[in-house]
């Protein structure tokens, strides 16, 4: 079973849950942006959690089916139609060969994420089929999507009909917003900040740059203040972790990002709301932080991804 | 200093020291390797930095505080095994050139002579303290303090993979073509990263590097 690109605009890349246990030589994680988004597309297609998807962000994608298969799409941000039918998010669907599958970029949100029963074959590097563009490795030859790449799937876990019509109901998916509230797991570099500054940047508002990407969110609104140094000896950092350099605009760190860093991070992104900051829009999307814990982020993010597996089966679907 | 506390809800940041030491670094190390070897279900994976290390660990398996409590018990451990003897990697380096385009104003910045800079350079075994920035660039020292250098006003957008470089007190090679602010005095064919190998990097944080001259 394959699916052909015949027409990307935007940026399409295949990631998987991401590389690991390549950190300590320098080597992202890549990955998918809303982890969210690519798991509930990899249950809904019946794939285990490490299968390999597509994701696809900043502009319109189609693909045709070059054999009957079943994919699944999820995210925020696009439209979907399948040969002559639009079809919402978040659930999978049948395809006859020879169908197109077209997602339509919109104004608000960010990425979308189409899986494939049986997962995309890809041969992995590193350990992982997710593509480190700036380190042209892994997915599709190291690089994004283009017309005419053919993407081969695996074996479907049961047959196709019984893979298609399924969905993930809105109430069991990640709540999506404009203007989310993100929180925050503050240190290890608080108190390079100024106590005022600390303040500033849980009650103000900031939007994403248009210069972000996915190795990094650069955030504008209010400037932090340090208190002194405003650099640290090199250490490790992870996705999320916001870095304040020392013109005081913070950089939220995402899926690319260097694996060590050496500006002081007021505080780090959790894991359960890094995909709502992920589908901000640049300059539209208002963003507040706030604090929390490590103990309540984690009960947060184990009862987001439970929530993804409540798929249902639909009784009817337009084809 | 000896401290453990959260980056975010899935990493566990080590702190051992505050300053570039190397003492302090080995310790990095052997509390690397020590966790890496013993396998904690739930630990993803570790990495090194000059004076802490990044334990990166699955939050849905560990929570903080259980985390916390494995490495305190690894931290006792380490302090009772000494490092073991690390791996010397030779670079043969071809100093100046094409590659090291500012091994002259370096040695004008320095008031040394290019035979100077190269000599004392490659005299010296110098320890990856941690590697970063791009896959498999070693972050080396520490520099002679006659080379000690401040980085580029203006980084260079593109560097090629396998250049020598210096800035501060520190030494590193380019991995792969990348922009680049530190200063370029030589360059070596070793290809420090390859994807497709078995071994795909040259380097792992805590060895040795010894640079020869090359004709």
């Amino acid at each position: 079973m394959s699916l052909e690109v015949i027409e990307a605009n935007g940026l399409a890349t295949i990631q998987d849950s991401g590389r690991r246990g390549w950190r300590r030589f320098g080597v992202p994680v890549s990955g998918a942006m809303d982890i969210l988004a690519f798991h509930a597309a990899n249950s809904l297609a019946d794939n285990s959690s490490n299968q390999a998807a597509i994701e696809i962000g900043l502009g319109d994608i189609t693909f045709r089916a070059l054999h009957d298969c079943v994919v699944a799409v999820t995210g925020v941000g696009y439209d979907l139609s399948i040969y002559i039918w639009d079809f919402p998010l978040w659930s999978s669907y049948y395809m006859r060969a020879g169908w197109t599958v077209r997602l339509n970029k919109l104004d608000s949100g960010m990425c979308a994420y189409l899986a494939i029963a049986g997962g995309i074959q890809i041969p992995q590097v590193l350990d992982s089929r997710s593509t480190y563009l700036r380190g042209r490795i892994g997915g599709f030859n190291g690089r994004q999507l283009q017309a005419g790449d053919v993407l081969k799937s695996g074996t479907p876990s049961h047959p196709l009909t019984e893979l298609a019509a399924r969905t993930l109901p809105e109430e069991a998916r990640p709540v999506y917003t404009n203007n989310p509230v993100v929180d925050v797991i503050m240190g290890p570099q608080e108190k390079y900040f100024t106590p005022e500054s600390t303040a500033t940047f849980m009650s103000q508002e900031y939007t994403v740059s248009t210069t972000s990407d996915r190795m990094g969110y650069r955030l504008e609104g209010a400037t932090l203040k340090h208190r002194g140094k405003t650099e640290l000896i090199s250490e490790g950092m992870t996705m999320g972790a916001i870095q304040v350099p020392s013109n005081g605009q913070p950089i939220v760190m995402m899926v690319d990002s260097p694996t060590t860093g050496g500006y002081p991070k007021i505080g780090t992104v959790i894991r359960a709301d890094l995909p709502l900051l992920a589908q901000c829009v640049p300059n539209k999307s208002k963003i507040h932080f706030r604090k929390t814990t490590a103990a309540k982020a984690q009960k947060k993010y184990r009862e987001l991804m439970s929530s993804l597996e409540r798929i249902v089966e639909e009784e009817e679907q337009g084809n | 200093m000896r401290k453990i506390v959260p980056l975010g809800d899935s990493a566990a940041l080590i702190q051992l020291g505050d300053e570039v030491d190397f003492t302090v670094n080995q310790r990095v190390h052997a509390l690397a390797n020590l966790i890496e070897a013993s396998s904690i279900h739930g630990i993803i994976e570790t990495v090194p930095a000059y004076a802490t290390l990044l334990v990166h660990y699955d939050p849905l398996i560990l929570s903080f505080s259980q985390i916390k409590n494995h490495l305190r018990v690894k931290m006792d451990q380490a302090e009772e095994i000494s490092n073991r003897e690390p791996r010397r990697i030779e670079v043969p380096t071809r100093y100046g050139g094409e590659h090291g385009v500012d091994l002259e104003s370096v040695a004008s910045h320095l008031r040394l002579s290019v035979e100077e800079v190269v000599r004392i350079h490659s005299e010296k075994i110098y320890t990856i303290y941690m590697m970063g920035f791009t896959p498999g660039f070693p972050y080396m020292g520490k520099l002679d303090d006659a080379l000690v250098m401040p980085r580029l006003e203006t980084p260079r957008t593109r560097v090629p993979a396998g250049t020598v470089a210096i800035a501060g007190s520190q030494t590193g090679i380019y991995s792969i073509e990348s922009p680049g602010g530190w200063n370029l005095i030589g360059w070596t064919s070793l290809q420090l990263f390859n994807p497709e190998s078995d071994s795909p990097f040259l380097f792992a944080p805590g060895d040795e590097v010894k640079f020869i001259v090359e004709k």
